[in-house]
């Protein structure tokens, strides 16, 4: 072990790195209260690694995204497990965000020199937001689709690029497969690549500021390494966290709704718990009032929040010697909880919307109920339909087969190496030309080898028929 | 102070150890999948009601569907046989499939045989090699009857070659 770490100290300096790693100064010694910033960097890498597994079977179309879920969720080992750590972990994520939030407030801990420390965290927290708000559309079921919709429709609330700008989040008017592929760049390439740069930033600043250690009014006089006892909090704090969601995603795994059917105007959407705040702010602001309601006092509230060290700028970092700054934060959550609650008590209360939101959870608990359903390929169908759409067509497919026309020009007439598609040659040849060149190829078809195919009127007739209805 | 340390360490490289390997498992379980997942090919594909062949005196040709499954899709392809009589017990089946060059075979009423439309490759009514250039007769496939119902093993075989050989 020793002269393996000398080998490789020599070459990596690794001693060194563990050493400025582990024995950082924490004054006032380790406490729980630390804990929640290495948890949501515990719980982000757990989420990248779930994260890349289900892309192995995953396909961001607004075909195949809910089949691709349907198929993890009901057939692949493990699959449903994994895909609800992956849910549950976007969960925690907020809830461990707000408490490393609430520490921070509470500790005054954004203060002395630690501004980018905090406009850093702040864009963490932006990002955070961005991939659950990303993220809920992929499994492209019906509450994802609806929930999406309206998410997206606040968009248009922006004065003078609004609609632009709902437009270009979902690359179209409506939702579409377009929508799927830019939110799944988003949440899979952009957002990521973002997080894993403002966490180095965030590390990096916080460790050049060093550990803020508890709000006293006395200097610090003791401290004590991070290593071990605080590394041991931590590490408890994520097993504790792996626990919670591996006990959740086993003995209550996320579901999966019904594929997302826009024309289905009765559906109500409910964001997921996080949102449902915010989805419920916006009930208070109809018509012209909205701009005040959606864009301004977000805003506002957005740039209090980031500016709050440059605002509260005192040494005093008591939590009750600075009511103003702790007392505002502990306002908005109350108020958050207070609209989550009334949000909830608004749905019991009305029998229309509890009686379609319970159909809504019997459709969730049906499509689950369901085994999964392959999806038939798109070369699959056209046969069937060609053959269904007209009798003539259908008797024409008829000789089509019995003539060996499928032997080169494929079972569906698209072509293969040896014969081109058959899908246009109807306008090609109009006008009974077609039946023409079928009995008497030309010279070029003769040389591409088509043989010259001796048929009865109404044989000629109904495979005209056919290779017209060919698409 | 240094056993404490070492101490610490080892029970965090324990700690993270048992964890990851704990987590390693649903994730092997989950990539792994398609490795484990047999085949599920539709192995015994229907032709129809074995009583429709009993009596009958020329060649039928019959399109099954064949369904793959590939992941989560499937794959449904339409493959076209030929149902012929046989000296005693169930109807035999010939692959359509030309073992010259793979073109479909069709059945020439008027001649009574099979002829491949690519380079006049002929066969007698029971699929043995007449003329032409195929270097067998038509391929008889795997039959079978179960609860009254023909069903046939369709396989590809492997063409230009004299003797019958299967591919995947």
């Amino acid at each position: 072990m020793g002269r393996l770490g000398d080998w490789l100290d020599r070459r990596t300096g690794i001693r060194g790195l563990a050493h400025d790693a582990l024995d950082e100064p924490i004054p006032g010694g380790p406490r729980l209260a630390y804990v929640f910033g290495s948890g949501l960097l515990f719980l982000f890498l757990s989420q990248v690694v779930t994260g890349v597994f289900l892309a192995l079977y995953y396909v961001p179309s607004a075909d195949h995204a809910h089949t691709t879920v349907a198929y993890i969720v009901k057939e692949v080992s493990s699959g449903s497990f994994l895909r609800s750590l992956h849910v549950y972990g976007s969960s925690a994520m907020i809830i461990v965000l707000l408490l490393h939030i609430g520490q921070t407030i509470l500790f005054g801990s954004y203060k002395g020199y630690r501004e980018l420390l905090w406009l850093a965290g702040c864009v963490l927290f932006a990002l955070i937001l961005g991939m659950a708000f990303t993220g809920y559309l992929l499994p492209w079921d019906q509450k994802a689709y609806f929930a999406t919709a309206v998410g997206t429709n606040i968009l248009a609330e922006v004065p003078l690029i609004g609609t632009w700008l709902k437009q270009f989040v979902r690359g179209g008017t409506d939702l579409g497969t377009l929508t799927i592929s830019r939110f799944f760049v988003a949440h899979v390439f952009l957002l990521p690549a973002a997080i894993f740069a403002l966490v180095g930033m965030h590390v990096f600043l916080f460790r050049k500021a060093g550990a803020a250690g508890p709000p006293v009014s006395a200097p610090h006089t003791t401290s004590e390494s991070f290593y071990p006892r605080q590394v041991l909090m931590d590490m408890a704090c994520a097993c504790l966290l792996i626990v919670a969601l591996g006990t959740l995603a086993w003995f209550l795994p996320s579901e999966l709704g019904p594929v997302a059917n826009a024309a289905d105007t009765r559906f109500l959407p409910r964001p997921e718990w996080y949102y449902v705040p915010v989805f419920h702010w916006l009930k208070y602001w109809p018509g012209a009032s909205a701009i005040v309601g959606i864009v301004i006092i977000p805003m506002l509230l957005a740039v209090l929040f980031a500016g709050l060290p440059f605002i509260d700028r005192g040494s005093e970092r008591r939590p009750w010697r600075r009511p103003i700054s702790v007392g505002s934060f502990a306002l908005v959550m109350l108020g958050l909880v207070a609209l989550g609650v009334a949000s909830h008590l608004q749905d019991r209360r009305d029998p229309a919307v509890a009686r379609q939101l319970a159909v809504q959870r019997d459709a969730v608990s049906a499509f689950m109920a369901e085994p999964f359903v392959p999806e038939a390929s798109a070369g699959s169908l056209k046969v069937e339909n060609a053959a269904l759409a007209d009798p003539a067509a259908a008797d024409g497919k008829r000789v089509f087969e019995a003539q060996s026309c499928d032997a080169c020009h494929g079972a569906d007439g698209h072509g293969t190496d040896s014969a081109p598609t058959l899908v246009g040659m109807a306008a090609k040849y109009p006008n009974g030309e077609l039946i023409r060149v079928i009995r008497m190829p030309t010279a070029k078809m003769s040389d591409g080898g088509m043989q010259p195919i001796d048929l009865s009127d109404p044989d000629a007739a109904a495979l005209a028929a056919y290779v017209a209805g060919l698409k | 102070m240094e056993t404490r340390r070492s101490f610490f360490g080892g029970l965090l490289a324990f700690g993270t150890t048992a964890v990851a390997g704990l987590l390693a498992i649903p994730l092997a379980r989950f990539s792994l999948d398609p490795l484990w997942r047999t085949t599920s090919q539709v192995l015994w594909s229907d032709v129809g009601a074995a009583a429709d062949f009993a009596a009958i005196a020329a060649p039928i040709k019959v399109q099954l569907t064949i369904e793959q499954r590939d992941g989560w899709r499937k794959v449904l392809s339409e493959k076209p046989v030929y149902v012929i009589k046989a000296v005693d017990g169930p109807p035999r089946v010939l692959s359509a499939v030309c073992p010259h060059l793979g073109c479909s075979v069709g059945w020439n009423e008027t001649k009574g045989q099979f002829v491949c439309p690519c380079h006049n490759g002929v066969f007698a009514g029971d699929g043995s090699l007449v003329s032409g250039p195929p270097p067998r007769g038509m391929d008889e496939l795997d039959v079978m009857v179960e609860g009254g119902r023909l069903k046939v093993r369709y396989q590809y075989f492997r063409q230009l070659v004299p003797t019958k050989e299967v591919l995947a």
